[in-house]
């Protein structure tokens, strides 16, 4: 079948099985491996990315469901190679170790942020609760999420 | 230009770049034109005879370019692979499945999909056999031996200590008590699973392996010993391991797929990935703990311990493929006297086949250390509740003081350092200890369930001095390779491999302690055996008390000639000159000075005659002695007494392991190793159903812990350098998940200990709390 799906503003146009799924299409079809796949059952949300800019975990949906759609994924996050203040704040707030979750749970994140601009701590665990990671704890991306929020609200006021 | 930092700055990582913006390079990035897939197919049974297995099916499936069974690897004497342990492991079965999930056959295939396809198509005729799976019954005399090629279930005993002393204490001791406590089958499930590329150049005869290991020096020298008779040599091979999605040590072994895999590629001559899928992963490989302990304290009436003993029934499945130094095969389970000073010690442990697949691997720990004080530091909790003794004064009445380091444990170890004590007061100064007992009674008087739990906890790390410690012969040195450019920027080189720790900034930052050399100016490459110097890897806690010594001790090197060429360049001599961080400057005249860059420039241009050119070092590094970080841990409960759910009210961790790097660094270390504890404790255990199945091979079934179960840790440090490491760090990698599991169980039982409880095994779930309630007739 053939889909075209535009992530990160551009078009990958493709052949391809009903039964791939978007989290291949990305990283095979496309050459994007930023998204990583940790699980296959929805559980782990290494392979989350933003369709028309909500969080789904792209090993749970076919790439011809995707077909039209817009994609985001931590390939797209930067502008112009300038950190967002998502990524910024995973930097300074130590929020990645190993890096494999890190782009879902960034792109998690982002949506949340999006919806919830002045988050409360309860809040941004139970944002990212969907995501697993196995090094930090959390203890830090709850920091760096906070951090982006903050940096977000300046921007805004500023 | 940039600052040169070093120890005790929280330098932002230099590899966050690529991970920030998807471009890290883990296995399943690695791709190569014609590359081929390869996928696996596994037993639905533990323990079965194969009748046949039929391929024609899957070669006729589209894509599918070979299928490889057990009886195809046995002309190449490939059916079988030697474990870290000395013992041998099945490729492939080749009549006889060991264990469910087991590896079966292998599909080749051109894509993903065709392989699976494929795998679908095998068709494998099974006659099921009954598996043993209690390794209590599989050492009795009336056990079938589940090893054809062995003469009996136990796989060896181990022993250490004076078991006459020890039983003579037990049985004339004011006060002894015992207690059966398990540690169940975990899973270190690391987010990314294992996985392979193997590249096979026919013409070349030389072979590639970009794999998920931990150790890839140890890896390749392996390869080499397996495949020697098939000429392939170890200089016609190189183990790259790529950035690594967290390792644990479930990265250390090596599996079947990865044979598989390199087997393909020769057969087919084309790249050939494996990656294991989730249920793989927790279904077949990766298993640490299984140990069934029995431990007995013998005490004083007024709580001074005189005796331990601790007798172990260690569960390693169908084949002994775990990762313990040779001459430790229980790891470092002796390490179990833990902070306490008392003569007479004895441990014994054996370790058992079943059909499980194999154990016994770390889970975050040096060498089964977790198990050890899980095991004493609940003994020591249900001493305390015997003499009727607040745990925090038993714990101190026989810490080992710090005036008795280095102290000689009564199972052989040398501890090089601690302060115990200044732990646990800063622990309980921090949570409010006295408060929080009063508060208890005042709970408890209204039939409310409050615990208080503490761990004070002794670690083993840094694996280790080489009269002592090999794997399958290769002493567990580690090295670093340090080589200054003319313009005096830094490419290093390790024989270590991150997983995540953070290596790329903390190893610069030792370089700028050291040389005055900016982070920004150090290039810091591992886990490539062509480039790398060899070493032994990355797990135990070892890459700071290895790696980091060596990078401390190779730049020093570097110093020595650095200063004889300033003295040429500064016409002073040599100890006329002092070291002030990044250059050499002539005594009471501080502007005669030569900074390490032009040192280093001088070093390619205009060097003494008769030195050497080039400014470099390598060093190997043996250490002297292991390392000891310790630590307090305090954790407050409350059990809801209508659902049996624990919630960590608070939880603090003091920690101590020496000299600090990078404080955030090791904050994060700490952070994630807290709720790695904490997830064997409260949430994580792999489950065998009657007929071995695994019902735990999802991560539906199988636990991890959320950023919602997770509580604000409370963390905190004190700093007793290390003796003998040339900077005085101990490792730190690993100390809370090994101090944090006691400290909840201990905090659980004490909030129930009122109504008789001892002990409950971890994971304590709220069915097992629930049950208890119920049972003491408390539960709401």
């Amino acid at each position: 079948m053939n889909v075209t799906i535009n992530i990160n503003g551009k078009e990958y146009s493709d052949d391809v099985e009903p039964r791939l799924l978007l989290a291949h299409f990305i990283r095979e079809n496309a050459n994007l491996t930023g998204t990583h796949v940790g699980c296959d059952t929805t559980s782990c949300g290494a392979c989350t990315v933003l369709v028309d800019d909500v969080p789904m975990k792209s090993c749970t949906m076919f790439a011809v469901q995707a077909n039209g759609k817009t994609i985001t994924t931590v390939e797209g996050l930067a502008q112009n190679g300038k950190l967002v203040p998502i990524q910024e704040g995973f930097h300074e707030k130590h929020g990645l170790q190993c890096g494999f979750c890190t782009p879902g749970m960034m792109l998690t994140s982002v949506a949340f942020l999006k919806k919830n601009p002045h988050p409360s701590e309860q809040e941004i665990r139970w944002a990212i609760s969907g995501n697993l990671c196995r090094c930090t704890g959390y203890v830090n991306i709850v920091e760096a999420v906070k951090y982006a929020a903050e940096k977000m609200a300046e921007a805004q006021n500023g | 230009m940039a600052e040169a930092m070093g120890f005790g700055h929280s330098v932002k990582r230099k590899e966050d770049a690529r991970f920030l913006r998807g471009r890290g390079n883990y296995i399943e990035d690695i791709k190569f034109p014609g590359m081929l897939w390869l996928d696996i197919v596994r037993s639905p049974f533990a323990h079965a005879k194969i009748k046949s297995i039929n391929k024609e099916k899957a070669l006729a499936t589209p894509g599918v370019a070979a299928v490889i069974t057990g009886a195809d690897l046995v002309p190449y004497k490939l059916a079988w692979m030697p474990t870290l342990m000395s013992d041998q492991q099945m490729v492939l079965p080749v009549d006889t499945v060991m264990y469910y999930a087991q590896e079966v056959a292998a599909v080749v295939a051109t894509s993903r999909y065709a392989a699976a396809d494929g795998v679908a198509a095998v068709e494998v005729d099974y006659e099921p056999m009954t598996p043993v799976l209690d390794p209590h019954k599989a050492l009795e005399s009336t056990s079938p031996v589940i090893r054809a090629d062995k003469q009996s279930n136990r796989i060896w005993h181990w022993e250490v200590g004076n078991r006459a002393a020890v039983d003579d204490e037990l049985a004339n001791a004011d006060v002894v008590v015992a207690e059966d406590i398990y540690i169940p089958r975990i899973h270190v499930a690391s987010i990314e699973t294992c996985g392979c590329v193997a590249k096979w150049d026919p013409v070349e005869g030389h072979l590639t392996l970009y794999m998920t290991t931990q150790a890839p020096h140890a890896i390749r020298t392996v390869v080499a010993l397996v495949t020697g008779h098939l000429g392939l040599m170890e200089h016609k091979i190189r183990v790259i391991s790529p950035d690594i999605g967290g390792g644990f040590g479930g990265k250390v072994p090596v599996y079947p797929g990865y044979v598989l895999a390199t087997a393909a590629s020769v057969l087919t001559g084309a790249p050939v990935k494996w990656i294991e899928d989730r249920t793989e992963n927790l279904q077949a490989d990766s298993f640490a703990r299984d140990y069934h302990i029995h431990g007995e304290l013998a005490a004083t009436k007024d709580g001074k311990i005189t005796a331990m003993k601790m007798g172990v029934v260690a569960d390693h499945g169908a084949f002994d493929a775990a990762a313990n130094p040779s001459k430790f095969p229980a790891g470092l389970f002796s390490i179990a006297t833990g902070s306490y000073d008392f003569q007479k010690a004895f441990a014994e442990v054996d370790g058992v086949y079943t059909n499980k697949p194999p154990g016994g691997i770390a889970y975050r720990c040096s060498f089964r250390v977790t198990e050890a004080v899980h095991a004493i530091e609940r003994m020591v909790d249900v001493l305390a509740q015997k003499l009727e003794m607040d745990p925090a004064d038993l714990r101190e009445k026989n810490f080992i003081k710090p005036e008795q380091f280095p102290y000689k444990s009564a199972t052989g170890w040398e501890y090089d350092s601690g302060n115990y004590k200044g732990a646990l007061d800063k622990a309980k100064a921090m949570i409010g200890y006295d408060a929080l007992r009063q508060e208890q009674k005042e709970k408890r008087a209204k039939g409310e369930l409050m615990g208080i739990g503490i761990s004070t906890f002794t670690e083993i790390v840094g694996a280790g001095p080489s009269h002592t410690f090999d794997i399958l012969g290769i002493k567990m040195f580690d090295s670093a390779e340090i080589r200054i450019h003319p313009t005096g920027k830094v490419i290093a080189r390790l024989g270590t491999k991150s997983q995540g720790q953070g290596h790329e900034t903390t190893y610069a930052q030792i370089i700028a302690e050291e040389l005055g050399i900016p982070e920004d100016d150090v290039a810091v490459e591992e886990g490539d055996t062509d480039t790398a110097p060899y070493g032994l890897g990355t797990y135990a806690s070892r890459s700071t008390p290895t790696s980091g010594a060596a990078t401390a001790v190779a730049c020093r090197k570097i110093k020595d000639k650095a200063r004889k060429i300033a003295a040429y360049l500064l016409e002073a001599r040599e100890d006329d000159l002092e070291w002030e961080k990044g250059k050499f400057f002539v005594k009471g005249a501080p502007d005669r000075a030569k900074t390490i860059q032009e040192i280093a420039f001088a070093a390619y241009t205009n060097h003494p005659q008769g030195m050497e050119a080039g400014l470099e070092a390598v060093d190997y590094y043996d250490p002297p002695n292991l390392t000891f970080p310790f630590g307090a841990y305090i954790c407050v409960v409350d059990i809801d007494r209508g659902t049996g759910q624990v919630k960590i009210r608070r939880f603090v961790a003091v920690d101590d392991c020496g000299t600090i790097i990078n404080p955030q660094i090791v904050d994060g270390q700490i952070a994630g190793g807290l709720t790695m504890g904490m997830a064997p404790a409260l949430l994580e255990e792999i489950v065998y159903d009657e007929n071995g199945v695994n019902l735990t091979g999802s991560f539906s079934d199988y636990l991890l812990p959320t950023a919602v179960e997770t509580p604000k840790w409370e963390m905190d440090k004190t700093v007793t350098p290390s003796p003998h490491h040339p900077f005085g760090a101990k490792g730190v990698g690993e100390s809370a998940t090994v101090g944090a599991p006691p400290a909840i169980a201990n905090a659980v039982v004490d909030a129930l200990s009122h109504l008789g409880v001892t002990n409950i095994d971890i994971p304590i779930t709220p069915p097992k709390v629930w049950a208890i309630l119920k049972e003491k007739g408390v539960a709401l």
